[in-house]
């Protein structure tokens, strides 16, 4: 089993301003600080508009609910204590059951609460629909993403040139995906870009994102696959629009991606060290999306070494 | 002859669950010894394994709860203690296993730990809180606790014979299909959740009759307790919801079996309409839990404030709110399937809307305790740290609910700590507050408040020490069911979890401690009196415990908190009311139908995980045969003669005399 250094890859580029958004974060969370100081590289921490949107979302709602969460658990602990049986100064009121006012209050405020929340939801989920191409002067980048048992294949048709678990992608220019599985459900999920969206067999889900600047992060299938899907977990560079093209000059040199190699991809292989091929056949993922490439055919034949247990080949390692 | 089935389905190579099965199945055989030798059987078989009492139901099932709780704590322990160790290494559990255990974690506590539970309350409390002496179906009702405990059985078995399921609780196709999962692990699944499914349904459906056309005089609608409400909304939504869990699965199950192609990936399946069907049971079902966990708490907290509930047609209206809503907002487990703005929009109001009516609740107890005498006894110090943990459950939750917010947290580690945060802090604690609060009413004697306290406050610390860490880790970008993680970053906050699990098996240990001194002090913590905590509805006008006929004569409601009435005019007047004349009794007959039943039923899902069709056949035809042939009998009841009746109530009375007679001493008042 090889194990990336996931940790290393962060930090350096952007530093100061992670920094200064770790501040500001920390400072409106008002969480405990131990919590956020540590949220580099996560969601928290992103490197493009999606991701920096959808965590301003994801604080607001926190803050408007806190707004009212943290008053109402302390209105609860002071009453239990100030009503404490041991207190005889308390008023004892062992009839009050009833109060209009109060019913009529303790409706409005989870409902007014609900209607700021609402409006985030309503507002977010259309600006931030991951359909929607991102506003730029740049034409995007297209790169059609199918999630295998367990790697990921990013195909970038405009260069006909294709990656193994590593996404290269231009600083400071859209990225629109379009995602498909040749196997079991997986989701796409780049935490410091922002959204994710799932991988499904038979359909194509589309994204848009985008990284400001060069930087380096990763990325992981948010959801569960299989024996491998631990080490499905892929590297996310990106890089100056001249290194870009250097970066698929260079990958010209590897192999081509043709049907014998895409169907030694179909079959399970886990923790798949990143490569790149240099030739790519236009109408692959389009061949993968409609099924005319039949999906991967699962955990090989043969005799189980355990009745009822089939063992699939990153059981073993 | 034995279909997929062969000695190598036992797992010698192992050491990890052959020795766990070792273990379990000397336990077992030790137990059955002990049994035998203390002549022990007729007395089981007499008195609770062909019991159709609900009252013996009820204990059972959260007996049933209790075991499965502490079984998928154990794999818990394992998965915390893999993720902290497994930090860019392979750790000690290979994917093959450490997926089957994140599964069966998953299955058993929401299926086999917390429904048992939930719904041995119901059988308990309810037919005692309305004032009644059984249930409407009392036989329908051994059948389906024993075919939940059938379920349960198929689980445990699959842990040495053969594997449990790699896919997640909820086995989303196509990993579920035999094409990537072909062992028997999802076949033992399937069958385990079908058959105890049809006991859920069961139960369902006797609470809701019970409700619906059981109440004593007096007992309208808006005079029952909450508790009632709660458990009428829940068992609503079993009725309508476990169908479409049940039609989901078979529908699997064909896919599997048939080699038919509702989900598959090729041939016009549509594995998308699973995700669908499952969470359209789903999100109900996490609210077929909390739900009677609200009225457990409801009774707590007026209880021990010494109050009524705070706005209780309010309260009454929040739990059918949530109940109706809960049907309405299953899309946001998949908000990230691409499901387009409108909807998702749709759903994540229609989804943060619930948490309007689960706020209401939350300021009426909050109300209920102002102006009152709060007590803090054990179960109350439970639904204190229920309102403090439920809350930030409630609003990660609502984060959870907005959706470009899940797209950051979807299925990551800040889901898992959502899910445990409402899951544990509403359910469990529910569950625990309650086991204390009626403990003494079911066993007739109390459990040991300091243990009870230790337990508390190692739940409560453990719990935030476990899960607080998973909240970072999810905003970190880790998603759930990691088996090794390439991220050393994220180690330290595994070992913080790690950490609170430790603090978290102190608890359990206090309260398994908890238990035993109990039992060994049990005649200095007897309660004579059948109403130990001074409470409001009819179940503590019952001594403690209560007769197997419940109420000598039924009770005549005359108001909100039946009993609480009763009991202010016994104080006024300083008496009871009059001695009634009592009349025989008719009760339902001890019946072995749900056993043999749930037997065979068994039988039938092991022939059928491993292809031994004769067996299967051989076996539904018993199941069904046992059914008719047991189910069909003349005499369904005997009599209680009038002077057993009396006899029990008398002394009822005598005990509630003395328990009179100190209060006019202490010169109390209500
Ligand atoms: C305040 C109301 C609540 C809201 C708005 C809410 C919202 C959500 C959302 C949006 C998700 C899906 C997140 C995702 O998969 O990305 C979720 C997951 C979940 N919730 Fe809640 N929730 C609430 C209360 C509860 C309660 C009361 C329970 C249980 C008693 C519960 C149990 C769960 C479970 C088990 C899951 C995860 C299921 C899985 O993926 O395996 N939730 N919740
Ligand atoms: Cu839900």
């Amino acid at each position: 089993m090889r194990f990336r250094q996931g940790g290393s890859r962060m930090g350096g580029l952007h530093f100061t301003r992670s920094a200064l958004h770790r501040a500001y974060r920390g400072s409106v969370l008002g969480l405990a600080g131990i919590g956020l100081a540590a949220c580099s590289g996560g969601v928290l921490d992103p490197l493009g508009p999606v991701g920096a949107d959808g965590s301003k979302i994801l604080i607001n709602a926190a803050v408007i609910m806190l707004a009212i969460v943290i008053p109402t658990i302390l209105l609860a602990f002071w009453i239990a204590w100030h009503f404490r049986a041991s207190n005889r100064k308390a008023e004892y009121l062992p009839y009050w059951s009833y109060s209009g006012r109060i019913e009529a209050v303790v409706w409005s405020i989870p409902t007014l609460t609900v209607l700021f929340i609402a409006g985030e939801i309503w507002v977010g989920s259309h600006r931030l629909d991951p359909f929607r191409p991102l506003d730029s002067d740049l034409a995007p980048l297209e790169v059609q993403v199918v999630s295998l048992d367990w790697k990921w294949l990013f195909i970038y048709p405009q260069q006909r040139v294709a990656s193994i678990n590593h996404l290269v992608m231009p600083a400071g220019r859209p990225v629109h995906f379009s995602i498909t599985s040749a196997s079991v459900f997986n989701v796409f999920f780049v935490p410091q870009l922002g959204s994710m969206i799932y991988a499904m067999p038979g359909m194509v889900s589309q994204l848009h994102l985008q990284a400001d600047n060069p930087a380096k992060t990763w990325g992981i299938s948010a959801q569960f696959s299989g024996d491998g899907f631990s080490d499905m977990q892929f590297d996310v560079t990106s890089l100056a629009s001249n290194d870009f093209d250097g970066w698929v000059a260079a990958a010209r040199n590897g192999p081509t991606l043709d049907r014998t190699a895409y169907d030694g991809l179909l079959h399970q292989s886990h923790d798949v060290p990143p490569m790149t091929f240099g030739a790519v056949d236009p109408h692959l993922f389009h061949a993968v999306a409609t099924q005319r490439i039949p999906p991967g055919p699962g955990p090989k034949p043969g005799a189980p070494p355990h009745a009822g247990r089939e063992v699939t080949p990153a059981g073993k390692d | 002859m034995f279909g997929k089935l062969d000695w190598s389905a036992i797992p010698f190579s192992q050491p990890l669950p052959l020795i766990t099965s070792f273990v379990l199945i000397l336990i077992v055989i030790g137990l059955l010894i002990l049994v035998t030798v203390k002549k022990w059987w007729p007395y089981l078989w007499h008195e609770w394994i062909t019991s159709v009492d609900h009252k013996r139901i009820g204990v059972m099932y959260c007996l049933l709860g209790i075991l499965m709780l502490i079984r998928g704590f154990a794999d818990a322990i394992m998965m915390r203690t893999q993720q902290a160790v497994a930090i860019e290494s392979a750790g000690y559990l290979t994917p093959e296993h450490y997926n089957q255990i994140f599964t069966a974690h998953g299955t058993i506590m929401i299926l086999f730990g917390a429904m048992p539970l939930v719904l041995g309350f119901m059988n308990y409390l309810v037919p005692l809180q309305l004032g009644v002496r059984d249930v409407a179906f009392p036989t329908f009702n051994s059948v389906g606790f024993w075919l939940t405990a059938s379920g349960a059985l198929l689980v445990n078995v699959s842990l040495f014979i053969g594997e449990f399921a790699r896919t997640g609780w909820l086995p989303y196709p196509p990993l579920s299909e035999t094409t990537y999962t072909p062992g028997v692990g999802v076949d033992y699944y399937l069958w385990a959740v079908q058959i105890s499914g049809i006991g859920t349904l069961i139960t369902g459906i006797n609470i809701v009759t019970t409700i619906l056309k059981m109440r004593c005089r007096g007992m309208s609608y808006l005079r029952m307790p909450v508790f009632c409400w709660t458990a009428l909304a829940s068992c609503l939504l079993i009725v309508a919801t476990f169908p479409i869990l049940t039609a989901a699965l078979a529908m699997l199950t064909l896919d599997r079996y048939a080699d038919w192609n509702y989900f598959t990936n090729t041939a016009g399946g549509n594995p998308m309409m699973f995700v669908n069907l499952v969470w359209a049971w789903g999100h109900p079902e996490v609210y077929i839990l909390v739900l009677p966990a609200f009225g457990i708490f409801s009774e707590i907290f007026s209880t021990f404030s010494g109050k009524p509930l705070f706005g209780y047609r309010s309260m009454v209206a929040a739990t059918l709110f949530i109940c109706i809503v809960s049907m309405l907002v299953w899309l946001h487990h998949f908000f990230t399937m691409g499901a387009g703005p409108a909807v998702n929009t749709f759903f994540g109001i229609s989804s943060s809307i619930i948490a309007v009516g689960t706020g209401v609740k939350i300021y009426n107890w909050i109300f209920t305790m102002y102006g009152g005498r709060v007590r803090f006894e054990v179960p109350m110090l439970w639904s204190l740290g229920f309102i403090f943990t439920f809350i930030i459950g409630g609003l990660t939750g609502v984060l959870l609910a907005v959706p470009p917010a899940d797209f950051l947290t979807h299925n990551s580690m800040f889901l898992v700590a959502h899910f445990h945060n409402v899951i544990v802090g509403g359910v469990v604690f529910a569950l625990f507050a309650g086991l204390e609060y009626w403990f003494p009413k079911v066993f007739g004697f109390g459990l040991h408040p300091t243990w009870g306290k230790a337990a508390f406050w190692c739940a409560f610390v453990g719990f935030w020490v476990t899960f607080a860490p998973l909240y970072v880790l999810g905003l970190l970008g880790m998603t759930r069911r990691l088996q090794h993680i390439n991220i050393p970053e994220w180690g330290p906050w595994l070992y913080v979890s790690l950490a609170g699990v430790g603090i978290l098996i102190l608890g359990v240990i206090s309260q398994l401690t908890q238990l035993v001194v109990s039992i060994r002090d049990r005649d200095k913590l007897r309660d004579v009196t059948g109403d130990p905590w001074d409470g409001r509805s009819l179940e503590w006008a019952t001594p403690s415990p209560p007769p197997f006929f419940n109420f000598a004569v039924m009770p005549n409601v005359e108001g909100e908190e039946a009993y609480w009435g009763i009991k202010l005019r016994a104080v006024e007047t300083q008496q009871l009311a009059p001695e009634p004349k009592y009349e025989a009794i008719e009760m339902p007959l001890h019946s072995s139908v749900g056993f043999f039943t749930a037997f065979f039923t068994s039988v039938f899902g092991f022939a059928m995980v491993w292809h031994i069709w004769w067996m299967a056949i051989l076996a539904l035809v018993l199941a069904f045969a046992g059914f008719v042939v047991f189910a069909w009998r003349d005499k369904h009841e005997f009599e209680v003669p009038a002077e057993e009746v009396a006899r029990v109530d008398r002394a009822r009375r005598m005990a509630r005399e003395a328990f009179l007679a100190r209060l006019g001493e202490q010169g109390a008042v209500p």
